[in-house]
């Protein structure tokens, strides 16, 4: 059946190359049915109690989907006629912006104040035209003291202001309600910049965030799927000298994604973020099979064999490898299903999907095509060997003594560094800084407030039980412990309202500015203030329908994830503490970011203990010994485990993107391993050598694939390095890193670590072997 | 060839003309048909002096979650200005004895005063603002208050039937730049010519609200009111339903109960 199989491609390459056609193509038809799923959303799982949590509270009070105008002008002052007027002219025309439900913004902030027996409410800015001097300084004080407005509106100093647009998206067509806002947003941005010269206008907010999701994947894809063809192109033809071999390694590659995509567009899995680096993943792993196939065709075809005879000897020579390796790749990959976030998940199925499926498509189609297509092999016909690898190989066999402790120290001490790694997970440096959302975001931070929010909703449980004076008074209490926190910028409270319309309705006596002492008192206060409030500007964000709950909006200074999460946990439990009989509920999207990734690096490590613990039989099978599998469990963990050291070193924050990639990288450094232990053993057991001549035999037999396929890798993974999209950035980054020490691993501490426990090498003296190393060149196996 | 398509385009003119209200109104304007309409709207409900009802205001959200507010209302009918009005809040128990009063003026702000039983005193409220939620109902203040003529212009749209009512279909546009809308599709019915559905358009002419009134019941022989009238928001899945009870016409009031003291006095 194998070998049916194996000649079907070499001897009947038409009937493959249409067979497989058929199946790519009925397959690929699915990839039209894929959606595109940019929400923030995505990354939690429907059973996720953060997002349920948040869900809650949304359906409660207001969505909390945002877009946000940060302006700031040149002059360094709000209190102008100009700016004002920009205000005012960008708050009305915000009504504008598709699904916007709300707008707030220092001209329409709802102002109450007393005239006489007469309690008046209004825009705080109603025509900016009619402003004179005297009139700009009393509203530039009066904003400034206004607990609601400073640091959620205007800035401390007066000079920088937001404009925020709550919306309410209907969800028929998501992607098209995103793009229907955003553009909008935009163009209202550019407009009046054009009219505004002299005022920053910046957008920020949710709904921002989630654009820049899609405008990065679709960036990915655009430019870093491309880019990764032609470096796949130019490596495979440079290091093997082939153009055709590189043409056909592509379209496997091709065929392998397309398929990988279409057959997740049948099953109904949507792209994501995360997800669609799939294809580039794919690619870079399917060519490192073709690479192997291509290089022993080659290697067969300069010793004078036929080529269609080469090409079916290699490809049976390196079925069981490549699908040894295929298969625990894939393995590596599913373990990311452990994943507490569903995109990396389907990342990790699709992958897992694409890498069996290029070991299918590079058994069949590829030999098809090499057999269809003019394959010329450079004339250079005596072999000589790879004078790298013999370079390496006599490093190491002449300082293997001296390798192991010190490659032993350096491991150990890089491995100390992994403490230097902190949980941060911050949403808005999911993007680097060329995009123009994570710029607003962190001028915000700097001139305005933070832009992180935990939102507390406090339940009474009890229809109009937020009128209780004694519920108001731990509503208030709360939101004054919260302001002396340091975490915290800015509290957004009904009881500052309470205390305001008290105020108002004793004459505006600034002694009267506390809470309401009566429930009836309080009651009454907010059916008035509600009756006097226009549409969009109501208290729904703060109170809920029966007056029962009200949430607190905690705006917190940048924080890193652990400190979130810590500050969540004192805030809760200060609460439960002092008013064990109201109930507390946290989310938003900050917390629910940050208990993602803190979960996800458990269970992620979990998911690698698991594929480890389904590799390690396959290893042991595949070396059949038990020794050696135990042995190999060192350079398989070990290069994982310094790159997150190396990462302490450099950057130290570990967020999303790093807790999967012990999954990504595992089974393919498991390979590396798996190829060189395996020609090892082989030198050993079935050509008798010694320990050192077996070395060197391994060094030249499988050290050149490795290398390739190695630096293929590495490139690959580079290459996503560049994404704007950090979460994607990094995981590229860290994967390259991983593998490029995994070969360093291989090549150095490896064979040290082989000499060291091969009991024939220990005893006898090496030198005589490093003279003659010919015995082993004439070997000239490919694995 | 050309005799057919001459016949088609007169066929064509033939039903226009023959369809719809311009039968009667042949050769005005949509827009002035559409004020003829509410002209005789207002005349036809003209001369009810005043009345009094009982309201339950049932509120749902997207879950099915209910909550529940009861209020009395009293109307003045007044000649050339707006009608007086008197809410008095029974439930929820904490607001119970607000009052809330208000004189409404065509055009301009009305006048509106709240009594406050807890603080015992009686509130000017100063404010435009009539388009936010009622009692947190899906009814603004403005769809509650009276009609009056001169708050809008109008567009005769088409006549159409619905749910049994054969209805003319214009268009209202709020004059007050402090109106939560762009534009209302009323429905009136021909014969009551009372509106039995209501399209609000919000600012950026998207449809926000539909109110459906039904059950109407004439009084004194002439005034017809709805029992059953549903707010639902067609953005966010919530909905109120406003049923009234109790319509009394021709209860003596007059304007010693429409005024501040008055306030103070309810119960």
């Amino acid at each position: 059946m194998r070998d049916f199989i194996l000649r079907s491609g070499v001897y009947r390459p038409v009937t493959t190359l249409l067979l497989c056609l058929a199946v790519i193509i009925a397959a690929s038809w699915g990839a039209g049915l894929l959606v595109f799923k940019g929400d923030s959303r995505v990354f939690f799982a429907p059973d996720n109690p953060q997002l349920q949590a948040f869900d809650q509270m949304e359906a409660v009070y207001a969505k909390s989907d945002n877009v946000a105008f940060l302006l700031v002008p040149e002059n360094g002052d709000i209190f102008t006629k100009e700016n004002l007027a920009l205000i005012h002219e960008l708050t009305e025309r915000a009504w504008q912006i598709p699904y916007a439900s709300r707008v707030d913004s220092l001209s329409n902030y709802q102002h109450s104040f007393a005239n006489g027996d007469e309690l008046v409410v209004g825009d705080l800015v109603p025509d900016p035209s009619v402003l004179d001097q005297p009139a700009l300084e009393q509203l530039r004080t009066l904003s400034l003291n206004e607990p609601l407005l400073v640091k959620r509106l205007i800035s401390t100093q007066g000079h920088v202001s937001l404009i925020n647009v709550t919306l309410q998206k209907q969800g028929v067509d998501p992607e098209q309600e995103l793009t229907d806002i955003s553009q909008y947003a935009r163009s209202l941005q550019q407009e009046l910049q054009q009219r505004y010269p002299d005022v920053g206008i910046h957008l920020t907010g949710l709904l921002m965030m989630d654009v820049a999701f899609v405008e990065a994947a679709l960036e990915d894809n655009e430019v870093l799927v491309p880019l990764m063809f032609v470096v796949v192109f130019l490596a495979i033809g440079l290091l093997l000298k082939t153009v055709t071999g590189s043409v056909a390694a592509l379209v496997i590659a091709v065929a392998a994604i397309t398929v990988t995509l279409g057959v997740a567009g049948w099953l109904g899995i949507y792209l994501t973020p995360p997800s669609a680096a799939a294809p580039i993943m794919i690619l870079t792993i399917v060519v490192a099979d073709c690479v192997h196939i291509l290089s022993g065709m080659f290697h067969e075809m300069r010793q004078g064999v036929t080529r269609h005879q080469a090409l079916y000897n290699s490809i049976k020579h390196n079925f069981k490898p490549i699908f040894l390796t295929s298969a625990t790749t894939a393995l590596g990959f599913l373990s990311m299903n452990f994943s507490d976030v569903p995109p990396f998940q389907d990342l990790g199925n699709m992958v897992a999907f694409g890498v069996m499926a290029a070991f299918v498509l590079s058994v069949t189609l590829f030999p098809a095509l090499l057999a269809l297509l003019p394959v010329k092999v450079s004339t250079q016909t005596d072999y000589q060997g790879s004078p790298l690898m013999a370079g390496i190989s006599r490093f190491v066999l002449t300082h293997h003594r001296r390798l192991l402790p010190g490659s032993v120290i350096v491991m150990a001490a890089m491995l100390l560094f992994i403490t230097q790694n902190e949980l941060n997970d911050k949403y808005v440096e999911f993007f680097d800084q060329s995009v123009p959302f994570r710029a607003a975001t962190e001028l915000m931070e700097q001139e305005l407030s933070g832009v992180d929010s935990l939102e507390f909703s406090i339940e009474t449980g009890i229809a109009g039980g937020i009128h209780n004076p004694k519920t108001i008074a731990a509503i208030a209490d709360f939101s004054d412990w919260l302001r002396t926190q340091p975490e915290v910028d800015h509290v957004n409270t009904i009881t500052d309202i309470f205390k305001r319309l008290n105020k108002n309705m004793h004459g505006d006596d600034p002694a009267w500015y506390k809470l309401p002492d009566s429930e009836e008192l309080a009651a009454q206060y907010l059916l008035l203030y509600e009756m006097s409030l226009p549409m969009g500007l109501d208290l729904n964000n703060q109170v809920n329908v029966d007056k029962s709950a009200s949430r607190i909006i905690v705006t917190l200074k940048n924080l890193p994830t652990y400190q979130l999460l810590e500050f969540e946990q004192r805030a809760s439990d200060w609460f439960a503490n002092q008013y064990p009989n109201l109930q507390l509920n946290a989310a938003s999207i900050s917390l629910m970011f940050a208990h993602v990734s803190k979960k996800n690096i458990d269970s992620m490590l979990f998911g690698s203990v698991i594929a480890l613990i389904l590799i390690s039989p396959i290893l042991g099978l595949a070396l059949r010994s038990a020794k050696y599998g135990v042995l190999s469990l060192l350079p398989n963990l070990l290069p994982a485990g310094i790159a997150f050291g190396v990462w302490g070193l450099l950057s130290g924050e570990v967020g999303l993107g790093l807790s999967v990639v012990i999954g990504t990288t595992l089974g393919i450094v498991v390979d590396d391993t798996v190829h060189f232990i395996n020609k090892y053993l082989y030198a050993r057991r079935q050509r008798q050598m010694s320990p050192q001549g077996a070395i060197q035999y391994t060094f030249q037999s499988v050290g050149p694939a490795l290398w390739l396929t190695s630096f293929i890798l590495i490139a690959g993974f580079l290459i996503m390095a560049l994404s704007t999209y950090r979460v994607n950035a990094e995981m590229g980054l860290m994967t390259a890193m991983t593998i490029a020490i995994a070969l360093i691993v291989d090549f150095l501490f490896l064979p040290s670590l082989l000499l060291a426990t091969d009991k024939a090498a220990v005893a006898s003296q090496p030198d005589a072997e490093i003279q003659n190393p010919e015995t082993a060149i004439k070997e000239k196996l490919t694995c | 060839m050309l005799t057919s398509r001459i016949y088609a385009i007169f066929a064509a003119l033939l039903l226009v003309s023959s369809s719809g209200y311009s039968t009667e109104n042949s050769g005005l304007s949509a827009e002035e048909i559409g004020l003829n309409i509410a002209v005789k709207a207002k005349q036809q409900d003209r001369g009810w002096g005043d009345s009094q009802a009982d309201m339950t205001m049932i509120l749902r959200n997207k879950n099915g979650q209910e909550s529940q507010r009861l209020i009395r209302t009293s109307n003045l009918e007044v000649q050339n200005d707006g009608d007086k009005s008197l809410v008095i809040f029974d439930e929820p128990r904490d607001v119970q004895g607000t009052a809330f009063l208000n004189h409404a003026h065509p055009l301009g702000p009305d006048d509106q005063w709240l009594y406050l039983p807890a603080l015992k005193r009686v509130k000017r409220i100063s404010s435009q603002n009539t388009s936010g939620p009622f009692m947190g109902s899906e009814f603004a203040y403005e769809d509650m208050s009276s009609f009056e003529v001169e708050k809008y212009s109008y567009k005769y749209l088409r006549d159409e039937t619905l749910n049994g009512h054969d209805c003319t279909v214009s268009e209202y546009y709020p004059v007050d730049k402090f109106s939560g809308y762009t534009r209302q599709v009323v429905w009136l019915d021909k014969t009551m010519y009372q509106p039995v559905k209501i399209e609000f358009y919000d600012r950026r002419n998207s449809l926000l609200k539909t109110l459906i009134a039904k059950d109407y019941q004439q009084h004194q022989g002439k005034y017809w009111r709805p029992a059953y009238m549903k707010m639902t928001n067609n953005t966010n899945g919530k909905s109120t339903v406003l049923l009234v009870k109790n319509y009394r016409f021709g209860t003596g009031l007059t304007e010693q109960d429409f005024n501040q003291t008055a306030l103070r006095r309810v119960r």
